[in-house]
């Protein structure tokens, strides 16, 4: 009988109290407990960037962090972007420029660019290169997400 | 799922942390950004009984600079505010490029401090630098603290100083010397997500003679004071090259001896063949890396640390 320990989260802004065993991942509780399929399990070794979430507003790949550890962590995954049926102007970006394609790496992606915009908000293409560099995408479609990336830039307003 | 179960502990006193560590010492694995221990508990690799978080222990994640003695870095300090640290940019440049090359952005909010060392990588990317800066490791343990220089802190791949039941709870770092510099140079094939083929760290303290340089020439008079020269990923350890430090301290820096230190320097590699890359092309890259670094810092205007 695996031990469970009672973790408390809040993800996409609600309060979530869950019990969870010693080796489940906060990949592993977001898809199977919570049924947040957006966070996407590829390399399940910190590499890909698939699962990238938000913990505490920073980008972390949720394959590589405890469960238990993320107790009390406020975690923002691709379902709690959009607000009241509006896209996220990051979302809208990679819909306009077409740099969603098979869009595994999409959320991931996604989400590593708004903590990147967060911290920059008007980076250089270099700059949204670095930054998204673990994000792999095997579409191959770097070119129209950073366009898209640097697109969603030009809507922060300067004092926002 | 090959996780062997093991039971947690998330102790939120240093006390407690000691005393966990003390009980199951050999045991128990520490728990700091996760990033090395996870990928070894999902393979298999490692079967700890214990797994010791020691996140919960306020205060273990501060970068702290006294313009008197230097920086002290908590174990906590991850990769990322290390990187973005003004005072660390401002003073320790080398030990920031170490930081901001290490793996993406998301794995640099997680990895910390003393999880690259105490991992024992010899590639680890803030080894290098903060051996070249003189860094000392703060270790708490069941007969108190001691301190431990870094470069005598990694004893072979996954193997460090620490005794079971001690723990590092930071680093320090010395205030650099005036007219002193430092640089990490990292080749791997990708820029991000890659583990170093090569890591070279220079650090270097110059003193003018008392004639101007010619207008135009690179700084001929600059005497090499003192300098450490440390290799990543070309030895079972982080590596000093003593030879080649030997070669240059208390000599004038011309380009035919900073060729002379980087050959040697390259000689005293001891790399291996893996996929990465072969123990010639390491060794190669050795001698490219720290003739760059040398004259990088040569070039550099004197500066005096502020």
């Amino acid at each position: 009988m695996t031990k469970k320990y009672q973790i408390a989260l809040i993800v996409n802004g609600e309060q979530r109290e869950l019990s969870v065993a010693v080796h489940h991942t906060l990949l592993d509780v977001l898809r199977n407990k919570l049924e947040l399929r957006g966070a996407n399990r590829g390399c399940d070794s910190g590499d890909c960037g698939a699962c990238t979430v938000l913990m505490n507003g920073k980008a972390v790949t949720s394959c590589m962090v405890l469960a238990v550890d993320a107790d009390g962590a406020e975690i923002t995954t691709i379902e709690g972007l959009a607000r009241d049926s509006r896209l996220h102007p990051l979302q809208q970006a990679f819909v306009e420029h077409g740099a969603v394609q098979c869009g595994f790496c999409t959320p991931g992606m996604i989400l590593t660019a708004v903590a990147l915009l967060e911290e920059n908000p008007h980076p250089t293409e270099a700059e949204v290169r670095a930054g998204l560099a673990g994000n792999l995408c095997r579409c191959t479609g770097y070119a129209k997400i950073v366009e898209a990336v640097l697109a969603a830039s030009a809507y922060h307003a300067p004092d926002e | 799922m090959t996780w062997k179960e093991f039971t947690y502990f998330a102790p939120t006193t240093l006390d407690e942390a000691l005393a966990l560590l003390a009980e199951h010492g050999r045991e128990a694995r520490v728990l700091a950004g996760g990033t090395d221990l996870l990928l070894r508990l999902k393979t298999g690799q490692w079967r700890p009984r214990y797994i010791v978080n020691i996140k919960r222990v306020p205060g273990l994640d501060e970068i702290s600079f006294d313009p008197a003695s230097g920086l002290r870095l908590g174990t906590l300090v991850t990769a990322a505010s290390l990187a973005r640290s003004e005072v660390v940019q401002a003073h320790y440049p080398a030990l920031a490029q170490g930081a901001g090359v290490m793996a993406s952005a998301q794995i640099r909010n997680l990895a910390t401090v003393g999880g690259n060392l105490c991992n024992g990588a010899p590639s680890a990317d803030l080894a290098p630098p903060l051996i070249a800066l003189g860094g000392l490791a703060v270790v708490l343990g069941p007969d108190g603290q001691r301190q431990v220089p870094l470069d005598e802190f990694f004893l072979g791949p996954g193997q460090t100083a620490l005794e079971p039941g001690e723990l590092l709870v930071g680093v320090t770092v010395p205030l650099p010397q005036p007219g002193s510099g430092a640089v990490y140079l990292k080749h791997s094939p990708r820029r991000a997500m890659d583990i170093a083929v090569v890591g070279v760290a220079v650090a270097m303290t110059k003193s003018q003679k008392s004639h101007p340089a010619p207008a135009g020439s690179p700084d001929p008079a600059a005497v090499c004071e003192d300098v450490r020269i440390v290799l990543g990923a070309v030895a079972p350890t982080p590596l000093r090259a003593r030879r080649a430090e030997e070669l240059l301290r208390g000599q004038e820096i011309t380009g035919e001896r900073v060729a002379e230190a980087a050959r040697t320097t390259a000689q005293e590699a001891r790399p291996i063949d893996d996929v990465r890359g072969s123990a010639w092309y390491r060794r190669r890259m050795v001698e490219v890396l720290t003739r760059r670094g040398l004259t990088q810092l040569t070039e550099e205007k004197r500066q005096m640390s502020k």
